[in-house]
């Protein structure tokens, strides 16, 4: 048992992962967003976002692209500030902590960024063991061991002397995903961790994330647009549009939902909530066809 | 009109503002610093990639410079009958000016290009934002131990043009134009003075080691994270680089020879 650093978190059904009774609010949250706006210059990206991710669970943040989700682990792990609102993790207000007090709780979070962002010169297994030489007063052999107990995890420790350009896409986002949990964290935050793998590589990232999790007794949240994946790993579900939460819920309950644009995107629906067309003038005057028409 | 006139508004602002944003970048790693003085490995490291991986081009560099200065001098101290005096005039050419000028060109081309373009793509992957997150500073561990070696290194390389460019003008005096080397080496050491010549020109070279390595660094932290971003911050790199260097020097040596006299 690799990483039974805390007791595994009980309720699960263990086959599929499907949650029986999840309540965001029970267990106490670990992250919490009260009302939180954001903005990127004049651009409006977040619009009084709350959300609660409770301890010890998986839950997914979806959203078409550019909707706002990235944004969101960046303002819990502290890289962006919210013009409105609060973030909290574990307690603290990410928004009032110094320096410090933020290098300090991010020592307890990994972050899995969407293309990996492996350090390019440096071996899977420096890249792994870079935290821990960073912030743990360990002796080598033992960095070793650790090195080696995360990569065996996720199933690549036969890779450790692999340069990150010698891996393909999902194996990379595996070592990355070693790196994120290197120093056990109690929360782990994935960006896009299934965007542009090939079947095989998604289904064992995506068990590999809900694994990593009860293993750890650790909290994740995934940011996501896929649906299938997504359906079968967390206990819990939010969906952002238009920088606002359209909807949440278990997966069972997003899997029946009638809200519309939870719908549309389930179920891939072409046209709903989210329309096709980007908004422009009519067709037929754009084409000149309106005017020759009046004539 | 009025678009120009806002065009050159905007272009000066926007230097003021770059200015600024330099200088504030170069206190970010004047206090990071500590650190990577800390881990001496980190210096060391780069030491080898931007200072002994230029050494080619500074060596083979200097040695050609040396004999084109020869040749040259040559040619003018002949018509007075001072060609005696060949060894004073590359020396003095090199270790006060060529040296550290050439050699802070060629130091930016070569090492400062490449501590920006590696930079500014760490920084187009994620890696500085992944760095961060993990609680590492970035200022601390991937800028100031390049800028602390490109520091260290360029005096360094400077010294080595110059010895280079020395021995490169031996070689077309002594050799070539058959000049006698014990005049060669003994009007080139009663000429060269330790404190005015070459600790100047080592004065040079360390000013200038500090604004090629912090451009480097600066333009490739700030470059947009994208293939074409780091591509435009790598020339920025080599331009402001070289421009400085000269405006550095025309200030450095107004100083130094008033304090000749």
């Amino acid at each position: 048992m690799l990483f039974c650093r805390r007791p595994v978190a009980a309720k699960y059904v263990t086959n599929n992962y499907q949650i029986l009774h999840l309540n965001p609010m029970n267990p106490s949250p670990l992250v919490e967003i009260e009302s939180v706006d954001f903005a990127y210059g004049k651009r409006a990206i977040l619009k009084g976002i709350s959300l609660k991710v409770p301890k010890g669970k998986v839950v997914a943040i979806m959203g078409g692209s550019g909707c706002g989700k990235t944004t969101l682990l960046r303002l819990i792990g502290g890289q962006l500030l919210a013009s409105k609102g609060k973030v909290m993790v574990n307690g603290e207000d990410v928004g009032k902590l110094d320096r410090e007090a933020m290098y300090a709780m991010r020592r307890k979070m990994g972050m899995l960024f969407q293309f990996g962002a492996l350090f390019t010169d440096m071996t899977v297994f420096d890249n792994v063991a870079f935290q821990l030489r960073e912030h743990a007063n360990l002796p080598e052999d033992m960095i070793r061991d650790l090195v080696l107990m995360k990569l065996n995890a996720v199933g690549l420790r036969g890779t450790a002397s692999l340069f990150p350009a010698e891996l393909s896409g999902g194996m990379a986002r595996r070592v990355a995903l070693a790196r994120a949990v290197a120093l056990d964290p109690m929360l782990i935050m994935y960006d896009e961790p299934f965007a542009g793998l090939d079947p095989i590589s998604l289904a064992v990232v995506g068990q590999t994330i809900r694994r990593l999790n009860d293993a750890l007794g650790a909290t994740s949240i995934v940011v996501t647009h896929d649906v299938v994946e997504s359906l079968q790993i967390v206990d819990y579900l939010y969906f952002v549009s238009g920088g606002r939460i359209v909807g949440h819920g278990t997966p069972d309950e997003i899997r029946q939902s009638e809200e519309p644009f939870i719908r549309q995107f389930v179920h891939a629906e072409l046209d709903g909530p989210t329309p096709f067309h980007y908004p422009a003038v009519a067709y037929a005057k754009d084409l000149g066809l309106a005017s020759k028409a009046s004539k | 009109m009025i678009a120009a006139v806002r065009n050159l508004g905007h272009r000066g602002i926007d230097a003021v503002w770059r200015g600024g944003a330099v200088a504030r970048f170069f206190w970010l790693v004047m206090l990071a610093s500590g650190t990577c003085f800390r881990r001496r490995s980190l210096i060391i490291r780069e030491i080898y990639f931007v200072g002994v991986m230029s050494l080619v081009i500074i060596m083979v560099s200097g040695l050609f410079v040396g004999m084109v200065l020869g040749l040259q001098g040559f040619e003018t101290l002949q018509k007075y009958g001072a060609q005696e005096t060949m060894g004073v005039l590359v020396a003095l050419s090199l270790v006060r000016e060529l040296g550290p000028v050439v050699a802070a060109l060629l130091f930016a081309s070569r090492a400062g290009s490449a501590i920006t373009a590696e930079i500014g793509l760490m920084k187009a992957t994620e890696q500085l934002k992944a760095m961060d997150m993990m609680a590492i500073d970035p200022i601390a561990r991937v800028v100031a131990p390049r800028f602390w070696a490109g520091v260290i290194s360029l005096p360094l390389l400077a010294a080595l043009f110059s010895a280079m460019g020395i021995f490169g003008g031996y070689v077309v005096a002594v050799i070539l134009i058959d000049i006698d080397p014990g005049v060669f080496w003994s009007n080139m050491q009663a000429a060269v003075d330790f404190r005015y010549d070459i600790l100047n020109g080592f004065v040079k070279s360390f000013v200038f080691g500090i604004a090629v390595s912090i451009i480097a660094t600066f333009e490739g932290f700030d470059a947009d994270p994208t293939a074409e971003g780091v591509s435009r911050a790598t020339t920025r790199t080599v331009v402001t680089a070289a421009l400085t260097v000269l405006l550095l020097d025309l200030i450095l040596t107004a100083f130094m020879l008033r304090g000749v006299h």
